[in-house]
């Protein structure tokens, strides 16, 4: 088992200079009940390296460019899909982006190289407790888990994939003043991504990228221990 | 005929000098006009003795201003407004006339002189603070609703002021004037009633205000209907200035206030469907004759009276203000305006106001206050409102920033400010985009010249106002300076281009969306600003021909991304033949060029429809086009 001491490695920030740029594909089809990923999404937003896109307001009726998307994917490093978790899964627009764009000879394929390299990683918010998202509680399966098939599809393409990064118990969050940390970790992860200073070899083990994003732990002992939070 | 010439053209163009200079120094119109009759009156002189009959005839512009203000005044509105109407407006009314009469009655005055005074320094500048709010974005902030409370709630009760006025008349003065009026040549005034015993009074009196309830209610409709159908508009004009007339002279031949009358017919019209056309209509009057009645009041300022009283007058003006606001600060605190809300609250409302002159005017004409000390006053209700534009620059350059720390410090709660929708044109177009708006709870504001078509909406509960949307003035008074959108939809293609072109350029701030006859019509609403604009065919035409599809047996799905692709490519077609037809000359908007690139646009769609899967260069069919055959064994 891994035990990542120093997480954001500086070693790789000498080793590759060169800033990322991010690509956000936000899907949340109710944004006006919203209470965590608007904050997420807004925030994004002011960073000038990720290119935030709201992908239910700029295909309200599910017509996807999927000339525009590849484009969007061809001119950044890093694709970050950021959804309320439905049901195990994405919301219904990301799997339609995800049939369209990731074209056979785009994607994959014989010549399907376009994505070679780049970095992945899904930020979502759950309903459930973390507690429930493991063998022994109600969903059985960790977040990691049941994101498996964009784990695969990040494999396929060539992407480093990175675990999720999660906030359990959206519903409460705001009113158990759980938000403003989150958005703290939020943009540490941004920044991080941004600087390439995280290497996907030393997060294989990981149910969720959380941990290494707050600055109170420093030395986390076990990166699958979530048993304290 | 020469000497009314020369007079009109001297007041006009004090007016059209000054008026235009105070609202750039940021003072207000009301303020320009005091100025204008300042410098033809009593500075240069060039005006004297016909002020006071000129400033008779102008008071009729208050009137009209009452009956504006009663058009603006839907009953439920006031029914909703009940509790700040009544209770911040009420106390503050009744607190600073209090007070104020107080003061004056310390100072040796009679009693019904005291409370005339506290009456009329009870009321605030509704012209000026209004239009403040407006001109500095302050409407819609808690200070700003809660002053406008206050103000409704004075024009309000300036009516009542009216009517009570003549009862505080002192019995001195009206033997002197009995007395000069003798000398002079002795006029009766038109009455019936005279000579009726006091029950008989009171009877005409009540059947007048029964009257003009009951005729505002149930004729005036048919009525408006009977001239609007005519389609002639100055006759719409005649009618409103009819109207108007007609109930003052009612209600002088009764012996009671006109301004009640008008004020009446316009809160019993304030629901009706004529309510925009009767404003704008009667606003340009309202307009020209207060800014002559302000002229008057400033050509009739004594400097001689001022210059030796100085410290009397600048010493009330502070006193009367301090006070003012010091009642405003109380209430703001009862009814818990906090803050900078709190400043702006107390700040915008300490002056006097216009109404201030009108009563002061008045009570001259009935005897109420001795004429010195109606110089002093209006002096003093002219200088406070000569300080307003201070205090609002001293609330933001002082007061604001203190403030705006501790509001920047409370972060993400997005407040979308929402402004109305007017729609111009609610025929089968209008009427649809109207109906969605209004679901999802727009606010709008329905405008056409059809009167049935008026009249059937409102059977069916859809509020819509007759009116010529591409005027100007309706489009004022139906609020476009604060609208965030409008809808052309008027059947006229010439007309909708002309409202695009003239609202876009005036208001650059309004969203403009067009409906369109056809390409052309789009082409032309387009070069006149309109922010987008849709065919009134194409999608419906688009529908029928998706639904043609699917009952020949195409699968559903396969005709949606059809129908999807023909209109992408439509649409970047569209694009292409829009920026050819902008290089084209005026008369040849269609010239053989534009025709031969709309041919090969039409066969460039017929292309995309029919091309085949799996080429991914294609701008048409691309989505779920499957990997090729056998490509499972390219991976292993």
């Amino acid at each position: 088992m891994a035990s990542p001491t120093n997480h954001l490695s500086s070693e790789r920030v000498q080793q590759t200079p060169s800033k990322k740029r991010i690509l956000l594909l936000f899907a949340h089809p109710s944004m006006h009940r919203s209470e965590a990923n608007r904050p997420l999404f807004h925030k994004a937003q002011d960073f000038d390296f990720v290119t935030a896109v709201d992908l239910y307001a700029e295909y309200p009726t599910f017509e996807i460019n999927i000339e525009r998307e590849q484009q969007r994917l061809l001119s950044h490093d890093v694709v970050i899909f950021q959804f309320p978790f439905y049901w195990y899964s994405t919301p219904s627009i990301l799997k339609e982006w995800q049939d369209l764009v990731l074209e056979y000879n785009f994607a994959y394929g014989q010549n399907g190289t376009a994505l070679h390299g780049k970095t992945f990683i899904c930020a979502i918010t759950a309903g459930g407790k973390e507690d429930a998202y493991r063998a022994q509680g109600y969903n059985h399966f960790t977040v990691r888990e049941l994101l498996q098939p964009l784990e695969q599809t990040a494999m396929l393409t060539g992407m480093h994939y990175l675990p999720p990064f999660a906030l359990f118990a959206s519903r409460s969050a705001a009113e158990q003043h759980r938000l403003a940390q989150h958005l703290e970790c939020w943009s540490t992860l941004l920044t991080a991504l941004h600087n390439d200073d995280i290497d996907p070899a030393l997060t294989s083990e990981l149910v969720t990228i959380n941990d290494l994003l707050l600055p109170s732990k420093s030395l986390p002992t076990d990166a699958m221990d979530k048993g304290d939070s | 005929m020469t000497a009314y010439f020369i007079q009109a053209f001297i007041y006009l163009a004090a007016a059209v000098i000054a008026v235009p200079l105070a609202k750039k120094l940021g003072l207000g119109s009301v303020l320009g006009y005091l100025i204008a009759g300042v410098i033809i009156g009593p500075v240069w002189g060039i005006v004297g003795e016909e002020t006071v009959t000129i400033q008779h005839f102008a008071e009729f512009g208050v009137v009209m201003m009452l009956f504006l203000v009663g058009l603006e005044l839907q009953p439920q509105m006031l029914w909703q407004m009940r509790n700040r109407l009544l209770g911040l407006g009420g106390l503050q009314v009744g607190l600073t006339c209090l007070l104020i009469s107080c003061a004056a009655f310390a100072f040796n005055q009679p009693l019904s002189v005291a409370l005339a005074i506290g009456l009329i320094f009870s009321l605030s500048s509704t012209a000026i603070v209004l239009q403040t709010f407006n001109e500095k974005g302050l409407t819609k902030t808690e200070g700003g609703n809660n002053a406008f409370s206050v103000l409704l709630m004075q024009d309000i009760a300036v009516i009542p002021m009216l009517a009570f006025m003549p009862m505080l008349a002192m019995p001195e003065l009206v033997e002197a004037a009995k007395g000069l009026e003798q000398a002079a040549e002795h006029h009766e005034e038109l009455s019936l009633v005279a000579g009726l015993p006091t029950w008989g009074y009171a009877l005409a009196i009540l059947g007048s205000i029964t009257g003009v309830i009951v005729l505002g209610h149930f004729l005036s409709r048919p009525l408006f209907h009977y001239v609007a159908s005519s389609g002639l508009r100055e006759i719409f004009v005649a009618m409103a200035l009819l109207l108007v007339i007609g109930i003052a002279a009612l209600m002088s031949l009764v012996g009671l206030s006109p301004a009640l009358g008008t004020f009446l017919a316009g809160v019993v019209l304030a629901n009706s469907e004529f309510r925009h056309e009767l404003e704008s209509n009667i606003e340009p009057f309202k307009g020209l004759l207060l800014g002559l009645f302000f002229i008057t009041v400033g050509a009739s300022i004594d400097f001689a009276v001022l210059s030796e009283n100085v410290a009397l007058i600048l010493g009330l003006t502070l006193g009367v203000m301090l006070l003012k606001a010091g009642v405003l600060w109380l209430l703001a605190i009862i009814f818990k305006i906090a803050d900078s809300n709190r400043w702006l609250f107390a700040l915008s409302l300490a002056q006097a106001g216009e109404f201030g002159f009108v009563l002061l005017s008045f009570t001259l004409q009935h005897h109420v206050i001795p004429p010195p000390i109606i110089t002093i006053l209006q002096l003093v209700v002219a200088i406070s409102m000569f300080l307003t534009p201070l205090l609002f620059i001293f609330y933001e350059k002082f007061v604001v920033p203190r403030h705006q720390k501790a509001a920047d410090e409370q972060a993400f709660d997005e407040i979308v400010e929402q402004g109305k929708v007017i729609i111009a044109g609610i025929g089968r177009f209008g009427q649809i985009v109207n109906r969605l708006l209004v679901a999802n709870g727009v606010k709008t504001v329905v405008l056409d010249y059809e009167v049935g078509q008026v009249e059937n909406l409102r059977k069916v509960n859809i509020k819509s106002y007759f009116g010529d949307a591409t005027r100007p003035e309706l489009l004022h008074t139906a609020g476009i300076e604060d609208a965030s959108m409008l809808v052309v939809a008027i059947d006229n293609k010439e007309a909708a281009k002309e409202l695009v072109h003239y609202v876009k350029h005036t208001y650059p701030k309004v969203t403009v969306l067009a409906r369109a006859f056809d390409k052309g019509h789009s082409y032309e609403l387009r070069h006149a600003g309109a922010d987008e604009t849709v065919n009134e065919t194409y999608h419906s035409a688009l529908q029928l021909g998706v639904v043609a599809m699917k009952d020949l047996g195409i699968h559903p799905f396969y005709v949606e991304q059809k129908r999807q692709t023909f209109v992408k490519v439509e649409q970047e077609a569209s694009e292409e033949l829009f920026q050819k037809w902008l290089t084209g000359s005026d008369g040849q908007k269609f010239d053989p060029s534009y025709r031969k690139l709309f041919m090969q646009l039409e066969s460039n769609i017929k292309e995309a429809m029919q091309r085949e899967r799996g080429d991914k260069h294609d701008s048409g069919e691309r989505g779920w086009t499957p990997p090729p055959k056998g490509y499972e064994d390219g991976f292993d």
